[in-house]
């Protein structure tokens, strides 16, 4: 029986999202793309854009379910996914 | 009481203080952070991540209340563009006296400062850029931490 792989909405901010072209995607996971950095290593190769935003991962902050996570942290039954600069608020 | 939020128009600060105000405190602190004119800056434009930036401000006034006892917190952060002089956010903590007061403001600015999904992008004439994180920034909101 095929399964279907799961379906998260991509959101993107900043100079991520100027980067990329568009603030928000709709990908179907891999099941090999189980943490936060293996997604963002998967993604970098979806185009130009993407490997020039994702190019200096330090400078990357990832939200999954907006709350802020680690690059080792599993997505699981992520909905929406979220990668952005460092924030600059207040 | 925490009024925790974002907006787009300006901030009135009479309205603003006057929740915090009505708590039956003895101390009103406040804090309000103004669009500066840094090296020419013409315009700064703050984007932000809609659901996740109001429950981060709502969580950070939940902390300050809980940990000094807070009889009202406020919290308002704009988004969209701004002018130098320009109020971009404001901060009050109510408390019996005012050593919690201050320090709540205090302590709720600093975090705001890191762990908010917030974004600035600055204007000098023709020139956009976004601005980066400073570690001065993320030192003052880790200061918190064992308290």
């Amino acid at each position: 029986m095929a399964t279907t792989n799961p379906v998260v909405t991509m959101l993107y901010f900043a100079w991520v999202r100027e980067a990329i072209g568009r603030g928000e995607e709709q990908v179907a996971l891999p099941p090999d793309v189980d943490t936060a950095a293996a997604l963002i290593d998967w993604l970098a190769q979806r185009s130009a854009g993407h490997a020039t935003a994702f190019a200096d991962r330090s400078r990357l902050r990832i939200a999954i379910d907006q709350v802020m996570v680690e690059p080792d942290a599993p997505i699981g039954g992520a909905r929406e996914i979220a990668i952005f600069p460092p924030v600059t608020g207040g | 009481m925490i009024r925790a939020f974002v907006q787009a128009e300006p901030i009135d600060l009479a309205d603003a203080l006057a929740g915090v105000e009505a708590s039956g405190a003895g101390g009103v602190a406040s804090f309000t952070g103004i669009v500066r004119n840094d090296d020419g800056v013409s315009a700064l434009t703050l984007e932000h991540y809609p659901g996740m930036t109001e429950a981060a401000l709502k969580a950070v006034a939940r902390e300050a209340q809980g940990r000094w006892n807070l009889l009202a917190i406020t919290i308002i952060h704009r988004v969209g563009t701004m002018y130098p002089g320009d109020r971009i956010v404001f901060v009050a903590a109510a408390a019996a006296h005012r050593e919690p007061a201050l320090a709540a403001c205090a302590f709720a600015i600093d975090r705001l400062k890191t762990g908010a999904p917030f974004w600035k992008r600055e204007q000098r004439g023709d020139a956009v850029r976004w601005v980066e994180p400073r570690a001065a920034d993320d030192a003052a909101a880790t200061r918190w931490d064992d308290g």
